[in-house]
């Protein structure tokens, strides 16, 4: 009975979380914020070194072959620096194409996306769409796609597009397609810059491999970590300045009232590192249980995520609302993963289909 | 990550069902019970952490294969150590404190059931602030005479001891002047009056002593070392899942529940406000029964688990009364009774209906008082685990 992270794991996460100090730090995530188009270059530079783009890329293609349980503590240490690397949506690509992707198909992509020379995200929510997330709602169509996708992110970084097609299928779209143009969201987490995708008689290529259902579900976890990163740097900076912004001659954290609405939000966060590494865990290891697990995973840990960023910005008082302070950039964080592939409304009630409800 | 148990633990697993299966027939003889027990500890199953001199087996501190016993007695309903505050906390504080005729007096007598211990700490005036406590004790001669009361002495009524805290130093401070008394409640000086509770039940005691009195070898530990004995715990395995197990097993019975009621003329199960707050609920305690995997695995290698071992009690809780709440939704007008067994969540005598969930839904709120209030609770979380600044 081991359910801890191995050392191999917990190594690793110190690494990023050293690598995330120095590079993602307040300042650079304000000037990225601020940038009109913010070029992350071919992003990853250190991100490369560590081979975090290979982590879930079988080895025999140049990659890591990890399991979802070592991405997602990555994950988890992108959302505690608010780091905009695209590295979800790209390893989401490789999974769909180890898992489903036929064999030239994998030799063709597997490798650059290990070694990080090609960049990849996924384009899955349709406009107007009821559901618009879920592959039953997916109604583009066609090996030359006329249509289009929405909250693509960081579509004008990519190489290489993975898009949800009627009926549940993926396809690979290249950037430079024919008929392939690119709209600029206004968002509200600038970390995660998202894209309208427009296609017009745009190539594809199927992958032939069922797997929408499964690169959903990593995705998912992938979620419910970035977020319990997010809240529990909300959570960080709350405690600190508890204890050193002074108020009526006292630390304001030795105010009882400040301390309680600290502990009601800390004592729903902390369990949820355990239920996003079980869901990861599932998903490695219990077939049967990765589906609902990853369901609950990020219903329950956005939420709370949310609830503790919004605590946080109580706490600070007045600074907690400024744009210049930090905060805000965690706060929308813990909101954009709480939207972004589902409201957790959406996932409970998936969660209690799947349980037989 | 793994959640399996290596072959020694599922060989060992073996051994306890193979053991249960040989020596345990569900019984309510108490003769019967008694003997099992005994077996129990001769195979080192119970009280592994007290000494083979005092009625314990000593076993080495191992704190999957306590899980593994729980897990199995549980499962195979065998009797597993005695409950109450005797073993929970009267023996450990021996083991650690106590002299050695107090351990041969008091110890064996107690993981058997013989002596039932009475916990003599709150007062009326001292609660969540304990150490103010004004129970008197004055050594004349050869005893300590005792006059004051305590209060919500559990089973105080059916109890022949009592470990207590009084005030034995007058002039010390607060925590300085504390001495911890055993006491023979069977005598002229103890008056006991059980305390009935909204739930119907009394359970609780107010307990009056009026030159009540104790050997001076009573005492556990020097005068006015009573807070510190107090606090000794015995490095005894902890049960770092049995908070959740707990919520899990309370989760359980609210799904059958709600699989059993209909919310106008539609299965409850259906009912989308229903299904969303049992989801989220759901979601609670599977993070809950998480933590627990966590908490079991860094203490069988003497790690800590960082602040989640102070946030469990009040974690359960809250999803406790959650639950509480979902069934007061759902159980209609049987909310207007009260079950016959009060007190009683599984009805011993009759078969109860959806009413027996108004004993959980009042009983809920016990929680948050017993064993520390929830704002103590709080206050612990806030300052030993955060260490933000006292008040």
């Amino acid at each position: 009975m081991y359910f801890d992270l191995t050392d191999e794991q917990k190594m690793l996460k110190e690494s990023v979380d050293g690598f995330l100090a120095d590079t993602s730090t307040d300042a650079a995530i304000a000037a990225y914020a601020e940038a009109e188009t913010p070029d992350n270059g071919k992003p990853w530079g250190a991100i490369v070194d560590m081979g975090l783009p290979a982590i879930v890329v079988p080895e025999e293609f140049g990659g890591m072959g990890m399991d979802l349980l070592t991405l997602s503590v990555v994950m988890e240490s992108f959302g505690y620096y608010a780091y905009s690397a695209p590295l979800l949506q790209h390893s989401m690509v490789a999974l769909a194409i180890s898992l489903g992707g036929s064999d030239a198909q994998k030799q063709k992509w597997l490798p650059k996306l290990a070694s990080g020379e090609i960049v990849a995200t996924f384009a899955f929510a349709e406009a107007g769409v009821e559901g618009q997330w879920e592959s039953s709602a997916w109604k583009l169509a066609g090996d030359k796609l006329t249509g289009s996708k929405t909250h693509v992110v960081a579509a004008n970084q990519a190489d290489l597009m993975l898009v949800g097609l009627a009926g549940g299928k993926l396809a690979l779209v290249e950037r430079d397609a024919a008929g392939l143009s690119l709209e600029a969201l206004n968002v509200l987490d600038p970390t995660r810059r998202t894209f309208n995708v427009s296609f017009a008689d745009t190539p594809c290529e199927l992958l032939p491999g069922d797997v929408a259902g499964k690169v959903r579900d990593a995705a998912l976890v992938c979620l419910a970590a970035d977020a319990n990163g997010a809240a529990q740097r909300a959570l960080d900076l709350s405690v600190d300045y508890a204890k050193t912004r002074k108020q009526f001659d006292k630390l304001i954290g030795s105010f009882q009232g400040l301390k309680y609405q600290i502990v009601d939000v800390a004592i729903q966060q902390e369990p949820c590192r355990y239920l996003f590494w079980y869901a990861a865990h599932a998903f490695d290891a219990i077939p049967h249980d990765a589906e609902r697990f990853a369901a609950f995973a990020k219903a329950h840990v956005t939420d709370i995520a949310v609830k503790v960023a919004r605590m946080a910005v109580e706490a600070h008082g007045g600074i907690g609302f400024t744009w210049e302070y930090p905060l805000h950039y965690f706060l929308k964080r813990a909101m954009f993963d709480r939207t972004y592939l589902g409201l957790p409304a959406a996932h409970r009630e998936r969660a209690a289909q799947l349980g037989g409800w | 990550m793994d959640l399996r148990l290596s072959e020694q633990y599922q060989a060992f697993r073996r051994e306890v069902q193979s053991f249960l299966q040989a020596n345990w027939q569900p019984t309510r003889d108490k003769a019967a019970i008694d003997a099992f027990r005994r077996k129990a500890v001769g195979a080192g199953y119970l009280y592994r952490s007290i000494p083979k001199a005092y009625g314990g087996s000593e076993q080495p501190a191992d704190v999957l294969k306590a899980h593994i016993i729980r897990e199995e007695f549980s499962k195979a309903k065998a009797p597993r150590e005695v409950g109450g505050n005797g073993v929970g906390m009267l023996v450990p504080t021996l083991i650690d404190c106590g002299t050695e005729w107090q351990k041969e007096r008091f110890v064996e007598k107690t993981l058997y059931g013989e002596y039932l211990w009475a916990q003599g700490y709150s007062e009326p005036g001292a609660g969540s602030d304990l150490a103010s406590l004004k129970t008197r004790g004055e050594l004349v001669g050869d005893k300590w005479i005792i006059n004051g009361q305590k209060i919500w002495t559990s089973l105080g009524d059916k109890c022949h001891y009592m470990f207590m805290l009084v005030r034995t130093e007058p002039e010390a401070g607060k925590h300085a002047g504390i001495s911890y008394l055993l006491l023979d409640m069977k005598q002229p000086g103890v008056t006991i009056r059980p305390i009935k509770q909204a739930n119907g039940a009394a359970e609780f005691c107010e307990v009056f002593f009026d030159n009540a009195e104790t050997p001076a070898d009573w005492i556990v530990g020097t005068r006015g070392e009573g807070w510190n004995v107090s606090k000794s715990t015995l490095k005894h395995e902890r049960n770092s899942v049995g908070s959740s197990s707990g919520t899990l097993s309370l989760y359980n019975q609210l799904v059958k529940l709600v699989k059993n009621v209909e919310i106008d003329g539609k299965p409850a199960m259906k009912n989308p406000l229903i299904r969303d707050r049992m989801m989220q609920i759901e979601g609670y305690v599977h993070a809950h029964v998480f933590s627990g995997f966590y908490q079991l695995t860094k203490d069988s290698r003497n790690e800590s688990s960082g602040l989640i071992g102070a946030m469990n009690k009040l974690i359960h809780t809250i999803v406790a009364q959650d639950m509480a709440g979902v069934a007061a939704e759902i159980i209609g007008a049987d909310g207007l009774l009260m079950p016959a067994e009060a007190g009683s969540f599984e009805a011993k005598s009759r078969p109860a209906g959806n009413e027996k969930w108004v004993n959980q839904i009042i009983s809920s709120l016990a929680l948050a008082m017993g064993g520390g209030t929830s704002n103590i609770q709080r206050n612990v979380i806030a300052e030993r685990g955060f260490q933000l600044p006292k008040d």
